[in-house]
């Protein structure tokens, strides 16, 4: 029984970590880019509903997250271009931004599908889960790998893609260096506002993802606010990571396991509005300890 | 055969302000040209439209007899241009090939081929003697090491003339004689160095010619091998600077500031000055000589009541101000001219009249139920304007416009018309030119007429020996001399400066360490006129 239980925890684990993963790895991305992302929370939440909205129009999971995609893609365009072109402020951006995908998702909900608060119907079509026999038999493997879906496999292998992105190729070099002295990149020829676009917009790729993961992976339905926090979970394991994505993977799963765990909580009696809150505690908990280590100081001079 | 670089009328306005007027300017190949000029004369103009970044309203530049439109630094790189800034332009985080070849990676397939590019670098390195780690990180070298990193990084895009915004200011002696050599080397192999300085001794050792620049024209073009300190200082200021300072004698008076058994700690626990004590009397200026890092800042922040110190007393006129804040401490007749003009002295964004009454803006000739009264303070800051000589728009110009040595001047008018029975002055003229400095040194002696009190600190030795009545020396932390003016010699301070004994036993002196082989700290900070 335990044993079982420790299993169907590490598949929740894994299942909840996905959406938080892709948010993360694209906020590794624009971050080093030198453009803090704090619109996370809402790309996702606009990913979430057009994939609801892709696979009940168009009759396949598949489109579900080609819609999530395109969407996301056009929601970040005021990021990219702001940030870069316009010159505009990236904190007051990113808050317009999330404020925006809030009421303009609920706002679509009530015109689109005619509800409001949540919206499920069994021509939402799922994206499915892959159950791969052949790994059935290799113990752990096996375990972790059962019934999870491809944008789950996916986020695995972006760890690696988009750390090898930054740190072996000739792209991943320019980004960082962008990051970190613009000016510097651009006196070198390096055209800075040229990469910060590209990187956010092909960044906010990965929230279309995470959406539709969030809309169609485990459950299909919408609801409004459905994200609950997830963008900023994954922006603080941006932060806790310093921007690495090996170390931002590690502090998903971290989150990714305390969500889960918050549910099995519920399921022996603790209210959930306890076990809500075990995520941002145990978040609390590591930035302070974090803290101690920082290297930013308050000094007199 | 062509001369590397050939610019001829090149004008540039700034509004009303002309800030080249028709310069011309010839260098050949395998040289090192000086470009030598007061704060404001024109030469930072003339180097950034040299290298792309601004575009002149007027006149032409050749490159080996080609004329050229270098519309960005990136046309310049491309037509064999290259330059080190004083403040420089390299990633921290990154290693030393990733930063030189940034941009222009050498690559197999998708991956930036490591091996290549650090083959490539070492081999460059080699060749003109530039020793680097090249897997170092950039944030943990030396600035010395940095520079280098620099003009490896002008080298790796061939760079046949590389600029040089004044590159000894950041660096030790000995750094800054191995500068040398690399531009000898560089030279020998074709090259050409436009080598921007302020430092007399510095130009006249390395260069072949100078350009001497003035009010943004060339003021005189100089042999460097048939000129002298004298004529170039008359072509940059225009007439004969004597920086021989007369010290006229003056009655000491009361103490004014009483110092005793000081010492300030550190975040991490070590000492930065233990068991300091001073005094300093009206009338007298005494000077702290020491190489930086000793403890200097330490001290003199804790006596400003910028850290807190750990145990000691400080005294002012009697009354003990160590537990006071900054604000009190002024109130209570302490100036400070700090070192750092630019982020402790002053608010770069807000205006020349508001930087100068910063601090007293509560005094009741400023302000009125906690309005100011904009037209005393502007009538204050254009009297301030013009005794100080800053030359500056109007009273109203952001003060991140100047020039270092403007900018200074406007910290000192504020902090010389305080009426504060001590000034404390650190770095009075580190990065002005040569006409501030001496209006600074000026400025400092009347003060010093009038009765006022004067803690100077200065890592130049030939400031504190021309300044000072008294000068003591600092040594990790401790103050190990301290000497009357006319006892003191560079060679006795130089020693003292190294942590020897300076011969004689010193006065009042802490510990004395055994003299350590610090190689040549005597000569390290009179390099300059």
């Amino acid at each position: 029984m335990s044993n079982l239980f420790s299993v169907i925890l590490l598949q929740a684990t894994l299942q909840a970590m996905t959406p938080i993963l892709l948010a993360s790895l694209a906020g590794v991305l624009c971050a080093r880019v030198g453009v803090f992302n704090m619109a996370l929370e809402g790309q996702m939440l606009v990913g979430a509903f057009f994939a609801v909205v892709g696979s009940y129009y168009g009759g396949s999971a598949l489109a579900g997250v080609a819609a999530a995609l395109v969407a996301v893609l056009v929601f970040t365009l005021p990021l990219a271009l702001g940030t870069t072109w316009l010159r505009g402020d990236n904190i007051s951006i990113c808050i317009a931004l999330n404020l925006l995908a809030s009421g303009l998702t609920s706002f679509l909900l009530r015109i689109v599908f005619g509800v409001s608060g949540t919206f499920s119907d069994p021509a939402i079509l799922p994206i499915v889960k892959l159950r791969w026999l052949w790994l059935r038999n290799i113990p752990v493997a096996g375990i972790l790998t059962w019934a999870q879906t491809p944008i789950t496999f996916l986020s695995w292998a972006l760890i690696g893609v988009v750390w090898f992105l930054l740190f072996r190729t000739p792209i991943g070099l320019r980004l960082r260096g962008v990051g970190e002295r613009p000016d510097a990149a651009q006196a070198l020829g390096v055209d800075v506002s040229r990469y910060r676009i590209v990187t956010v917009l092909g960044s906010s790729l990965l929230l279309g993802l995470a959406g539709a993961q969030l809309s169609l992976g485990t459950v299909s339905v919408f609801s409004e606010d459905m994200t609950a926090g997830r963008g900023w979970i994954a922006l603080v394991a941006v932060m806790l990571a310093r921007s690495d994505p090996l170390w931002a993977a590690a502090a998903c799963l971290l989150f990714g396991f305390t969500d889960a765990i918050g549910l099995r909580l519920q399921s022996i009696g603790l209210p959930n509005q306890l076990t809500d809150i075990t995520p941002y505690v145990i978040t609390l908990i590591v930035i302070v300890l974090n803290s101690g280590r920082s290297s930013i100081r308050l000094r007199m001079r | 055969m062509a001369a590397a670089l050939e610019v001829r009328g090149i004008v540039k306005r700034y509004g009303a302000l002309v800030a080249n007027a028709g310069v011309d300017l010839v260098v050949e190949r395998g040289e090192i040209h000086g470009i030598m000029g007061e704060n404001g004369a024109g030469k930072s103009t003339l180097m950034n439209i040299l290298y792309g970044v601004t575009q002149p309203d007027a006149g032409e530049i050749r490159l080996g007899g080609a004329l050229v439109r270098l519309r960005s630094p990136l046309d310049a790189i491309r037509n064999g241009l290259g330059m080190v800034h004083q403040a420089f332009r390299l990633f921290d985080s990154l290693s030393v090939w990733e930063n030189i070849v940034f941009g222009r990676e050498p690559v197999r397939g998708w991956v930036v081929d490591g091996r290549t590019a650090r083959a490539a670098v070492a081999e460059l390195a080699e060749r003109f003697s530039l020793s680097v780690n090249v897997d170092a990180r950039v944030g943990d070298l030396s600035v010395g090491v940095r520079q280098r990193v620099e003009i490896l990084k002008a080298l790796y895009r061939e760079a046949r003339i590389l600029i040089l915004d004044e590159p000894t200011a950041v660096l030790t002696p000995r750094e800054a004689d191995a500068l040398a050599d690399v531009m000898r080397a560089l030279v020998a192999d074709g090259r050409s160095i436009l080598f921007v300085t302020h430092k007399l001794r510095e130009v006249l050792d390395v260069t072949d010619r100078i350009t001497v620049m003035r009010h943004g024209a060339v003021s005189a073009r100089l042999e460097t091998a048939r000129t002298s300190e004298q004529e170039v200082v008359r072509a940059m200021v225009g007439r004969a600077v004597s920086l021989d300072i007369q010290r006229p004698d003056v009655a000491t008076g009361d103490v004014v500031l009483e110092v005793d058994h000081l010492s300030v700690k550190m975040e991490h626990g070590h000492s930065a000055v233990s068991d300091a004590g001073l005094t300093v009397h009206a009338g007298e200026i005494v000077g702290i000589a020491g190489v930086a890092g000793n403890g200097q800042s330490e001290l003199i922040e804790a006596i400003a009541g910028l850290r807190r110190h750990a145990g000691g007393t400080i005294r002012l006129r009697g009354t003990e101000i160590g537990g006071l804040s900054v604000g009190a401490r002024r109130r209570l007749g302490v100036a400070y001219i700090p070192e750092d003009r630019a982020t402790v002295g002053t608010a770069g964004r807000a205006s020349a009249s508001e930087n100068l009454i910063l601090g007293f803006q509560r005094r009741r000739e400023f302000q009125r139920w906690g309005h100011l009264l904009h037209e005393r303070v502007l009538g204050w800051a254009q009297r301030l304007i013009v005794r100080y000589d800053v030359r500056i728009r109007d009273a109203q110009t952001p003060v991140d416009t100047l020039s270092g040595g403007n900018l200074q001047k406007v910290v000192v008018a504020r902090e010389l018309e305080h009426q504060a029975a001590l000034i404390i002055a650190e770095q009075p003229t580190r990065g002005v030119d040569i006409g501030a400095i001496e209006f600074i040194h000026r400025k400092l002696l009347e003060e010093r007429a009038r009765g006022r009190a004067i803690l100077l600190v200065s890592a130049e030795l030939s400031e504190i020996l021309a300044l000072s009545d008294r000068i003591l020396v600092i040594y990790e932390g401790r103050i190990v001399a301290n000497l009357p003016s006319r006892e003191a010699s560079e060679e006795r301070i130089g020693s003292l400066l190294a942590g020897g004994s300076g011969d004689a036993p010193p006065v009042e002196a802490g510990p004395l360490r055994a003299p350590s082989p610090a190689p040549s700290l005597s000569d390290a900070k009179l390099r300059d006129p």
